[in-house]
């Protein structure tokens, strides 16, 4: 993938944003891919968690925002727990999310769910699913 | 210390198997916990970003319902509600200025929280306070020769000044169905998640996980696969259905709540124990092996 960086996007308000609704620092991220390793999802990942990261440190926030890795993230904090830097990736994915979701820009559609999707599962299951996905 | 107990939604429905089984052997072992009188739901997942507080409000004002009923301590069998609880209780005890504003938006409550409540897993009471040897002096039916998978999740173990064991290699579960004399199996999946509340929207991830949460503790040699987390053991026993239909050489397994077996051991009739909720029939193992 071709990309272009630019200081005024590596400096710029999306990756502030990132920083500050996740309390961690991005260009702490050596990019090792151990988050990735140990993802449970990554298979249905378009891009990895290490690249999520490496997103946001590089500015790229159209890219990344059309991506839907932090969509398929389940918050399971394997990467917190591996990451030898200590950065708390799940808390980037939730940023991402919450820039989003704060647009109105929800991942899950309640109306489109049938009604078997939500009869059949217990309602712990549809909550944790809401506040993940919709605003 | 008094202790209140929480419950949380699921366990009064789909989980029904986990709340009175877990009450049927507090009981057989000498201690009657008194449910809040009132409560809410926990929030399910804990916010992990920087500046959303109102998402803490709802384990906050539990908090404060436990501090209303005289309970310093606050019980969970689900391990959702006690990550989540856990952590806001972690959040607004570090951050008094948060701290402050939640209560403010609360103050119909009539009860500033000042986060001296403390949150606890029914597995830390068995371990820490019951003790595990103790126990095993109560059970009246040993589980003998059943191999057992203890699966831990996440939200029990993670992160690490939350969880109530180790993060990679937790062995509190392992440990106990030991002191019930069941053979505990290892096996690597025991803290993988199972793709959680994905399950909704993506059953076809859970299916996956399911596959190879399960197949991995078959092949470690287990019988029964046991849970604490009412959202695993929808995932891991309902969407075995889905698993069958995916994976063609996927072989069933009975996913049990630790509460089960200890009721079995303790002597608990099986009205508390719920067979009648699972999707997958733990009754024919359980039978084989002269539980039931």
């Amino acid at each position: 993938m071709r990309v272009n960086i630019s200081q005024k996007k590596v400096r710029g308000q999306f990756v502030a944003k990132v920083e500050e609704l996740s309390g961690q620092k991005i260009l702490a991220c050596y990019q090792c891919g151990k988050c990735s390793a140990g993802c449970i999802a990554v298979s249905e990942m378009d891009i990895l968690p290490n690249q999520v990261i490496r997103f946001v440190q590089l500015g790229l926030k159209d890219e990344l925002l059309k991506s839907n890795a932090y969509w398929v993230c389940a918050s399971c904090l394997t990467c917190n727990a591996r990451c030898p830097k200590g950065i708390k990736i799940a808390e980037i994915m939730e940023a991402v999310r919450q820039i989003l979701l704060r647009k109105r820009k929800d991942n899950v559609q309640i109306p489109n769910l049938r009604d078997q999707q939500k009869e059949e599962v217990p309602s712990i299951a549809l909550v944790s699913n809401f506040r993940k996905n919709t605003s | 210390m008094k202790l209140g107990y929480y419950p949380g939604c699921t366990l009064k429905a789909n989980a029904k198997n986990f709340e009175d089984s877990a009450l049927c052997s507090l009981k057989q072992l000498g201690l009657e916990v008194e449910e809040l009188r009132r409560w809410n739901c926990c929030g399910t997942v804990y916010s992990l970003t920087t500046d959303d507080l109102i998402h803490h409000v709802a384990p906050v004002r539990n908090l404060i319902f436990s501090k209303k009923a005289n309970a310093d301590a606050l019980m969970t069998l689900c391990a959702m509600c006690y990550n989540t609880l856990k952590r806001a209780n972690e959040r607004v005890k570090k951050n008094p200025e948060d701290r402050d504003i939640i209560n403010r938006f609360m103050d119909a409550e009539g009860l500033a929280y000042e986060g001296d409540v403390k949150v606890v897993h029914l597995l830390e009471l068995l371990r820490d306070d019951i003790k595990f040897e103790n126990i095993a002096k109560k059970v009246v039916k040993p589980l003998k020769d059943l191999k057992v998978a203890n699966y831990y999740g996440c939200l029990l173990v993670r992160p690490k000044d939350i969880g109530l064991d180790d993060m990679e290699n937790p062995r509190v579960l392992e440990n106990l169905m030991t002191a019930l004399g069941a053979m505990a199996v290892d096996f690597p999946y025991k803290t993988e998640c199972c793709a959680s509340y994905q399950t909704v929207d993506h059953p076809d991830i859970v299916a996956e996980r399911t596959y190879k949460i399960l197949t991995s503790a078959r092949n470690a040699g287990a019988e029964v696969v046991t849970v604490s987390c009412p959202l695993c053991a929808f995932n891991l026993d309902n969407r075995q259905k889905a698993t069958v239909e995916h994976y063609s050489d996927f072989e069933k397994m009975p996913i049990l709540y630790f509460t089960q077996l200890l009721g079995i051991a303790l002597g608990c009739s099986e009205e508390s124990l719920r067979f009648d909720l699972h999707d997958v029939d733990p009754i024919s193992v359980l039978k084989r092996k002269g539980l039931l």
